[in-house]
């Protein structure tokens, strides 16, 4: 059972707000001390763009900049950094949004590949012109470990979603 | 009909501006706070604003971590905790010898220290932070401590651990505080070879690592030194333990030799620090100073006036 708009599969509609604790549990796990693992993905932007995927009308740029800054004061970086990028890749998710759902999943993670990458490019950018140091190398596997994980997160946040299979043979659907 | 009783029908999509209008809103206003901050340091406001905020998020992604370690220590076993104590016993007894006579000697010291007519060394004073988390940017190093100025925290408080000097707070929040590390790029540290009392100045190197600066290549350096603080910026207490040299690169052609150390202290681990007391500069000698030394790295602390 794919979750994509070429299965039969009819979801519930989204309650806002199982999307707004979505949010703020990554936010939280982007807190969480595990150490300094540099390739960590960023949490903040998965479940973002995964909602700017399946929610655009809900989910959008304004969302993105509001959790950017939130991402800035946490992570002490300049104010405005994670912002740019979480809008750029809003923008992103939310214009492939009407493609990429067409797709299975696995296609769906080579999409969500570049616009994560793309967002640690901006980042980039924006850090080294101001003179900051490079980072390691392992910093960008952070967003190809996210795009690995698009499977399991899809299924997890569409869970809520599920309607229980039932056969009945007089409503088909 | 729904307009023949006074009403228009509702569009059909009501989306507000087009994405593309959205996005350039978005990214100038972007922008803006980033040079809002970075050339006028104008957005300290909103970022308390913003921290007081993050704070319960904060707080609460420790208690996992917290809990995590506590439920290890309740299943640490017998025998580890007995290895664990006659360890610190003997290590104990190892440094009674100093620790006896250390009231002694500071007493001693200060008596020879007026005798001599210098000026007193400030007794150190220190508040312990615990390590929230460290901050995920990999631009810089950081480290955000669970105390802020509502536990008198100031910026430019030195921060040590039991092993040497960890770095330095750079901002402070009204529950957090951000220590930059010493091993930040942009984070330098006054030292002395504690061996040959020769001083220089210790800059950060990114990953993990330190870099001893402007060295001539016949300096008189070895791998295995310990550079302590020399106390000449005012921040930091001298002799402090800092780094160790592990490699050093005399290289004639350039005019300086490389110098790479490590930290002593555990700075990309978690736990316990000590964030010392400010330091009450002594007056400079008219003479000596006709303008005041700024410390090494007084550009990146914003002072409060």
């Amino acid at each position: 059972m794919q979750p994509t708009q070429s299965s039969r599969r009819i979801l519930l509609p989204v309650r806002p707000w199982f999307i707004f604790a979505s949010l703020m549990a990554a936010l939280f796990l982007n807190v969480v001390p595990l150490g300094r693992f540099a390739a960590m993905p960023d949490w903040v932007a998965l479940v973002l763009i995964f909602w700017c995927i399946h929610q655009p009308q809900k989910v959008g740029m304004g969302a993105a900049f509001v959790l950017g800054l939130l991402m800035d004061v946490a992570d002490a970086s300049i104010m405005g950094q994670h912002s740019l990028a979480y809008v750029l890749l809003a923008f992103g998710a939310s214009v492939l949004s009407r493609r990429i759902l067409w797709f299975p999943l696995v296609q769906q993670a080579l999409h969500v590949l570049p616009i994560l990458v793309g967002a640690q490019v901006s980042m980039l950018l924006v850090r080294l012109a101001v003179g900051a140091e490079s980072p390691e190398l392992a910093w960008f596997l952070g967003g190809f470990i996210g795009a690995a994980l698009w499977y399991p997160l899809t299924y997890l946040l569409l869970l809520p979603q599920y309607r229980p299979v039932e056969r009945d043979e007089n409503r088909p659907i | 009909m729904i307009s023949t009783v006074g009403h228009l029908p509702p569009p059909f999509f009501k989306r507000g501006p087009a994405p593309l209008a959205r996005l350039l809103f978005f990214i100038s206003l972007s922008i803006t706070l980033l040079v809002a901050d970075l050339r006028f340091h104008t957005l300290e406001m909103a970022r308390q604003g913003v921290a007081a905020v993050l704070w319960p998020i904060q707080r609460i992604a420790y208690v996992p971590v917290d809990a995590g370690m506590d439920l290890g220590e309740y299943f640490a076993t017998l025998y580890s905790l007995k290895t664990e104590n006659d360890q610190l016993r003997r290590r104990e007894l190892a440094t009674a010898n100093q620790l006896l006579r250390q009231g002694h000697l500071e007493e001693e010291n200060r008596r020879l220290r007026a005798l001599l007519d210098m000026r007193e060394r400030q007794p150190a004073e220190g508040r312990v932070a615990e390590i929230l988390y460290a901050a995920r940017d990999p631009f810089t190093r950081k480290v955000i401590v669970d105390k802020g100025s509502n536990a008198g925290v100031e910026p430019g408080q030195p921060v040590i651990d039991e092993l040497g000097v960890l770095g330095q707070i750079t901002r402070t929040y009204l529950f957090t505080s951000e220590v930059t590390l010493l091993t930040d790029k942009d984070q330098a540290i006054p030292v002395q070879v504690q061996r040959s009392g020769l001083r220089a100045v210790l800059a950060g190197a990114g990953i993990g690592t330190m870099e001893l600066r402007f060295l001539a290549a016949n300096a008189d350096v070895q791998p295995g030194d310990v550079l302590v603080t020399s106390g000449l910026d005012g921040i930091y207490l001298p002799g402090l333990p800092v780094a160790k040299v592990v490699n050093i690169d005399r290289d004639n052609s350039f005019s300086f030799a490389r110098i790479d150390c490590v930290p002593l202290a555990g700075v990309e681990r978690h736990g316990q620090v000590l964030i010392l007391g400010r330091r009450v500069t002594p007056p400079l000698p008219a003479e000596a100073a006709p303008t005041p030394i700024k410390p090494a790295k007084g550009a990146r602390i914003k002072r409060k006036p």
